[in-house]
Order: structure tokens, then sequence, then C-alpha cells
């Protein structure tokens, strides 16, 4: 579906990008994680074919993003954040004219475009169907995006930045509409994000970028495991307290009471949190200036 | 259909769309009213006011050239969208779907020449009531009317969409009416150019408004008033030969600047943009 191998970016002599390697697989939901300034705008406007890369190779279903033609561009979708354009169309008529482009691009497995009514539907936008786009609230725009993004029913969708500056009630609408793309429509997923709980939330897997560099890669869980590694025990025994951290924090706890029994109260687990591997990852990487992407 | 001519198809309705909700909101209706009606109200108070001892009234000479210098105007409409459109993100969307930057333009052409041909009625039906001594009666006016404004159009629409590329943003875009105003002043619209200096005469005869401007008259005016005109001449070729490079011009530039331009169209481009124009208002 999509695979880097060396990616470099640099602008002159400032280095964006170093030596990035990525798979992603077919049906995945990625999420590339990573804080400002990491290079997570930079990789994913370079895997969508709008910036041209300093070095390495990228593959994109099957093409080079930057030389890709009208047919690729068809096959992929792109989410991007509205402002102010269209204001003045109304909400379906914009969704069929940006529809229309896809028509002959249909396949044997996949129709396009998306059907307008079904397509508003999904992102939930049927009672706004005939607003205008600039009468919409934030959380209403920005599913508008993604539905303009999905209109071709693309097979590998990108998603930048997608709920910054959304309310929290935006934003779990907005994640349930991740979720049912991936989950009913087997879109392949890239998003990024600087929000933790986002990605924990969303990816099946996580990539966190900081630096220019991929320092991390695997599920929350592993992630969490791999680099923290270690869960928090905490208990009291005779009045006092007792903490102890532990990379296999339920032999442990059972070695606790075998040996004390019912002596051992208030016990709690803190399992580690990816949290912990985020910060971690990230302040290590700022430790070492030398290696810190401006 | 090819996936080009769906494009194509697509943004030919995408201009017809644009084009009625220009005339469906208040800020476009005021737009397209504003000018015309100006125009109309200068055409009015000059109606009497006869030039020198040609026989013809200021409002008469007046009218076909106001037609050419709206017709040539086409060019800053279609420079100044495009600067927004970019700004706004209008083209990113159009780069992200198959063939859309074609049917973005295509619907573009549509939308301006639809708004231009509007606006052209709108000043020109009531204007024909104010005004005495056109050949409106004769179909060749007619037709004349139609190819040069037509002629206009190729010339000007693709030099618009240059432009519109170069500039960066909506701002510096404001820079560029200056020396349109001092063009059209110098262009024998509001007054015949034989009555100026003659080497404002030279620069003017470098731009299109000029020969639009000469081409309405040659349509409108009863033959008699080609006295008023330099050479006294309709200058039918000439008008053609300069036209046609600036058709030339476009067409060759507006490619390879177009391209350049959208090739350079990011999604943090656009949020930039946005910063600056939100920090602008804040």
């Amino acid at each position: 579906m999509l695979d880097v191998e060396g990616l470099r970016m640099s602008y002159g002599t400032n280095e964006v990008l170093r030596d990035v390697n990525l798979q992603v697989r077919q049906g995945e939901v990625l999420c590339l994680l990573g804080p400002n300034g990491a290079g997570k705008t930079t990789a994913l406007e370079i895997l969508e074919g709008f910036r041209t890369r300093s070095a390495g190779r990228v593959e994109v279903l099957g093409a080079d993003p930057a030389h890709g033609d009208e047919r690729w561009r068809a096959r992929v979708g792109v989410v991007l954040q509205s402002w102010r354009d269209h204001g003045n169309w109304r909400v379906r008529e914009l969704l069929a004219q940006l529809g229309a482009y896809y028509t002959c691009y249909s396949t044997e497995e996949i129709e396009r475009p998306w059907d307008i009514g079904e397509l508003i539907a999904a992102v939930g936008l049927t009672a706004q169907a005939e607003h205008r786009v600039r009468t919409l609230s934030g959380g209403q725009r920005r599913r508008l995006d993604v539905a303009v993004g999905i209109v071709g029913r693309p097979e590998l969708l990108f998603l930048d930045e997608p709920t910054a500056g959304l309310d929290p009630v935006a934003r779990r609408e907005f994640h349930d509409l991740v979720d049912q793309l991936a989950g009913e429509q087997h879109t392949t997923i890239l998003l990024t994000t600087h929000d933790l709980h986002e990605a924990q939330k969303l990816a099946d897997r996580i990539v966190i970028l900081t630096g220019g560099r991929i320092v991390a890669d695997g599920t929350a869980r592993e992630l969490a495991q791999r680099i923290a590694g270690e869960d928090e025990v905490r208990w009291s025994q005779g009045g006092e307290r007792f903490v102890k951290s532990t990379p296999e924090s339920t032999r442990f706890v059972h070695e606790l009471f075998q040996r004390h029994g019912e002596a051992i109260a208030d016990l709690e687990v803190r399992r580690a949190s990816l949290e912990d591997t985020y910060l971690s990852l990230v302040r290590t990487t700022a430790a070492e200036p030398a290696e810190a992407a401006r | 259909m090819s996936p080009l001519g769906t494009a194509l198809r697509a943004g030919w309705s995408r201009g017809l769309i644009e084009l009625r909700q220009s005339f469906t909101n208040g800020g476009d209706l005021f737009n397209h009213f504003f000018w015309p009606v100006l125009m109309l109200i200068v055409t009015f108070l000059m109606r009497d006011v006869s030039f020198g001892s040609s026989g013809f009234e200021l409002g008469t000479l007046m009218l076909p050239s106001v037609l050419g210098m709206n017709a040539a105007m086409a060019m800053i409409a279609m420079s100044h969208l495009l600067t927004a459109e970019r700004e706004d993100g209008t083209l990113l969307r159009a780069k992200a779907t198959p063939h859309g930057m074609a049917g973005y333009l295509v619907g573009k052409i549509v939308s301006v020449s639809g708004g231009l041909i509007a606006d052209l009625a709108i000043f020109l039906i009531p204007g024909l009531l104010i005004v005495p001594g056109l050949t409106i009666g004769s179909a060749e006016a007619w037709l004349t009317l139609a190819w040069v404004l037509a002629l206009g159009l190729v010339a000007t629409l693709p030099i618009g969409a240059v432009l519109g590329s170069v500039f960066t943003n909506a701002r510096a875009q404001g820079l560029l009416l200056l020396p349109v105003l001092g063009v059209i002043a110098i262009s024998g619209v509001f007054y015949p150019i034989t009555s100026l200096p003659e080497w404002t005469q030279w620069i003017a005869q470098l731009f299109p408004v000029y020969w639009l401007g000469l081409g309405m008259r040659s349509a409108l005016l009863p033959d008699s008033a080609v006295a008023v005109e330099i050479g006294e001449s309709w200058r039918q070729a000439e008008m053609i030969g300069v036209l046609g490079v600036w058709t030339v011009l476009g067409l060759v530039l507006a490619p390879i600047v177009l391209r350049r331009m959208a090739r350079r169209e990011s999604g943090s481009r656009v949020a930039e943009r946005r910063e600056r124009a939100l920090q602008r208002i804040g």
C-alpha cells in the first residue's frame, strides 16, 4: 500500500526528515505522532504528492507520488482543512461537483464516486445538506472536509491534524467517523496528530516521529512496553506504603500475595502508559541538540 | 467519456453554479450592478455634451468605449479570483481531485465570461435608451460586437490567469489596480484618444483596453464617427494584430505559470496563508 525507504527532506541546510522508513498495510489505520515541528506535515505532503522530496524511495499505491498521474490521484483521498473556500456552495452541490471528477475511475470492486446522499448521511450532515458551507459550525465543516476527501472512495486516505481546533464533542464525533471509515469501508488511513490520546484511540499502529526521525513504531501497547517497559505497583502493608516498578506486574503481585497474603492493602497497578513512552522519547531527542531538528 | 472530458464537463457546471451564486448573494450582486449603474449615470450626464465639431455627443462615444473597457476588465476579475482562491484553498482542492485543475479553469472561464456578458447587458440595455445615434438596428453591428467581445476574452483571460498566479496574496493583487486605472485613463474611454498627447496615445495602444474600446465603437457607432479616431480609421486589422499578440502571449505563458503555481500548492502553504490573514484581522 505504502512503502517509504530512506526518505530525506531538507530546505537548504535545514534537514526536516532524515532517513524515514515506513510501511503501511492495506486496511491499517496508522498514526504519525510527534511534537510540533517534527516533520509530520512535510512527510504527509510528500506522500500526498504535494511536495518533492530531497532523497529516498517512496511508493504509494504502487507509484511514486511525485509522478502520480490522474488515475493514481483518483485512488488517493486527502482531507484538507477548509477555511473559507466554497463558502457560497451548498453542501450537496459541492460534493456532487467534486464527486463528478471520479465517475470514470470506477473499478469492479469500487464504485466511484460515493453516492452523494449516502455520503452526506455517513458524515452526519443530512440536516445541513442544503446549507451553505460558510454557515456550518467548525465540527460540521471538518466533517464536510472528510466527505470531500472520501467522495471518490479512496483506497488510501490522508488526514493532517484533523481535530486541531475542535471542541471535545466535535472531536468525539470525528473519531467515530474515522472508526467507521476504517471499520466499514476498509479504507487505509494515515493521519498525523500531536495528541497522544487521539493516536491511542484511533490507530492500529503508531509511529512516533521526532526531530525528523522515526523513533518508535508499533501498537500503543507494544510501544508502552518496549520503551518505558515498567509498570508501577503500589501497595500498603502494616500502615507503610510501598512503590515498585516492574516489567512483569502480574507475576509480581501474585508473588506479593503469596508472601504476605491478607496483609497487603490498597493495591494499585499502573500500566506503563503510552504517555510515559512518548514523553521519554521526545525528551531523549530534545536532549541531543545535534540530532534534533530545528 | 474520457476522464478529461468528464472533468471539463464538471468544470462547465462548476462555472454555471458559480455564476448563479454570484446573482443570488448580496455582495456579488452589488458588484454586478455598482459599476454598470455608475457608468450609466456618467453616460446620462454626458448625453447632451457634444464633442467639438464632430457632431457626436460624448455620451454616444462613451457607451461603446465603456463596453470595451469592461471586456478588458475580465482580465482583472480572472486574476483577482485566482489569487483569492489560491489563498483560501479552493485551488488545492482542485489539485487533490483527478483533472481537477482543468475543471477548475474551465469553471473560471465560464463564470468570468458569463458574469461579464451579464454586466455588459446590465449596462448596455438601459444605455441604449439614454444615448441616441447608435447603429443598433443592423445585424452587422451585433455581429461585430460579438466577435470583438470573443477576441477580447481570448486575449485577456489567459493573461489574467498569469497575473493571478504571479501575485501571492490578495493585497499584492490590489496594487495591480493602480497601473490598470492609469491605462484606462489614457485609453480614450471617457474622452476620445485623439485629444490626448501623442505619447500617451502610444502607450495606450499597447494595451487591450484601447483596442477593445475601438472595436466596440466600430460596431456601434455610425461610420462618420471614425473621424475622431487615430488615422480616421477603425483599424480592425491592427486591432486583431495587437489582441492576437496578447492572446498568443497569454496562451503560451498561462500553462507554464499555472503549472508552476499548482505544483507549489500544499496544505501547509494554505495554512500559512490562513495564519497570516488571521493575524491581519486580529
